[in-house]
């Protein structure tokens, strides 16, 4: 996740890991990792830097153009869960497709590149 | 490219139940991947991760690699390597004699790469046919298991060469280099982020000013057997 602050909302948080947050802590399907009391401002807001070693996800810092990126949930293995995560990704014409849609069919997904 | 190979596969599976979903990983997205598909006109859905999200939802970290995904949304199996059921592989591909020798080395090594074009389409039949039932059909606690470990210098390569795509896509191409590198550094199993980045300053792969390694020293270097991580089918 691209950041250009360091306290992003709830919501864009969640678009940008996946996880929302609960009472109990950062939630994606089943899974909960608990977070301090530290993890949400006062103003609501996700303060990234007390967030981001709770959950065991690298934070870089690109200080030249001010950008942080916030990496995946680390500790344990590639999948926490087996259920399938959200994911949108754009066709060959730009146009967004849900691979949830397929819901229903066995699918087998194949990643290529050019390269 | 292996897009008319599944093809084949996916008419004859797509009765039973089964979709093909092509992701191409290619950071400039359609401009890159499009002609590929434009020229094989797959009527499977494909879908373009210019982010190369995939390695961060599923650790996905070199191509071809693939899931399978039951009709409840759960996978049945992990990213593993998914080779298209080809009559040949790279063995049996043939160069012309004023091919560069750099594209002739890469043959030569890609040739001793542990790739079973049979495999993994056989499997893919039988879930196709059987679902749960099929002995390949893993359960949800298996799937998760079998999943790559991901200790934190994982998450800081994904984080750093996301920094390195952003700063790239968005005309920064100097500033995207230390990232990019510094992911190398981190997950060096990483094909992906090598690859993607390698080729952005030439399409052979090979050694440049910009980065510390390239693909025919990496693949040397580790093996070539030892590429891909073994499916465990």
């Amino acid at each position: 996740m691209i950041l250009d602050r360091l306290d992003p909302t709830v919501t864009e948080f969640a678009h940008g890991t996946g996880f929302e947050l609960k009472p109990q802590g950062a939630c994606k399907a089943e899974v909960c990792v608990p977070l301090p009391a530290s993890a949400r401002r006062s103003d609501g807001r996700v303060d990234v830097p007390a967030v981001a070693p709770a959950m065991g996800m690298a934070l870089v810092a690109d200080e030249a153009h001010g950008l942080w990126a916030l990496g995946p949930v680390s500790g344990g293995h590639a999948l926490s869960t087996a259920v399938v995560p959200e994911l949108t990704l754009p066709d060959r014409d730009g146009n967004p497709f849900r691979i949830g849609a397929l819901k229903g069919t066995k699918v087998f997904l194949c990643a290529w590149a050019s390269w | 490219m292996d897009l008319p190979v599944w093809q084949v596969v996916r008419d004859e599976l797509r009765p039973l139940g089964l979709e093909i979903v092509a992701v191409a990983m290619d950071t400039d997205g359609a401009r890159a991947a499009g002609p590929w598909i434009d020229a094989a006109k797959p009527t499977y859905p494909q879908l373009l991760d210019p982010e190369h999200s995939l390695g961060a939802l599923l650790g996905i970290i070199n191509v071809p690699m693939g899931v399978w995904i039951d009709e409840e949304g759960v996978l049945v199996r992990p990213a593993e390597p998914c080779f298209a059921p080809r009559e040949r592989g790279f063995g049996g591909m043939k160069l012309p004699e004023d091919a560069p020798q750099r594209m002739k080395d890469m043959l030569a090594e890609a040739a001793k790469l542990d790739v079973d074009t049979r495999i993994y389409a056989a499997a893919l039949r039988d879930w196709a046919r059987h679902g749960k039932q099929s002995r390949f059909a893993l359960s949800p606690d298996e799937v998760v298991r079998r999943s790559a470990p991901r200790p934190i210098a994982v998450s800081q390569a994904a984080a750093n060469f996301e920094l390195g795509q952003h700063l790239h896509r968005t005309g920064r191409v100097e500033a995207a280099r230390p990232f990019f590198r510094a992911a190398h550094r981190l997950q060096p199993e990483n094909w992906t982020y090598k690859r993607q980045a390698w080729s952005m300053v030439d399409p052979l792969q090979g050694p440049t000013d910009y980065y510390d390694s390239d693909w025919l020293s990496d693949v040397r270097k580790i093996g070539a057997k030892n590429y891909y991580p073994k499916p465990d089918l």
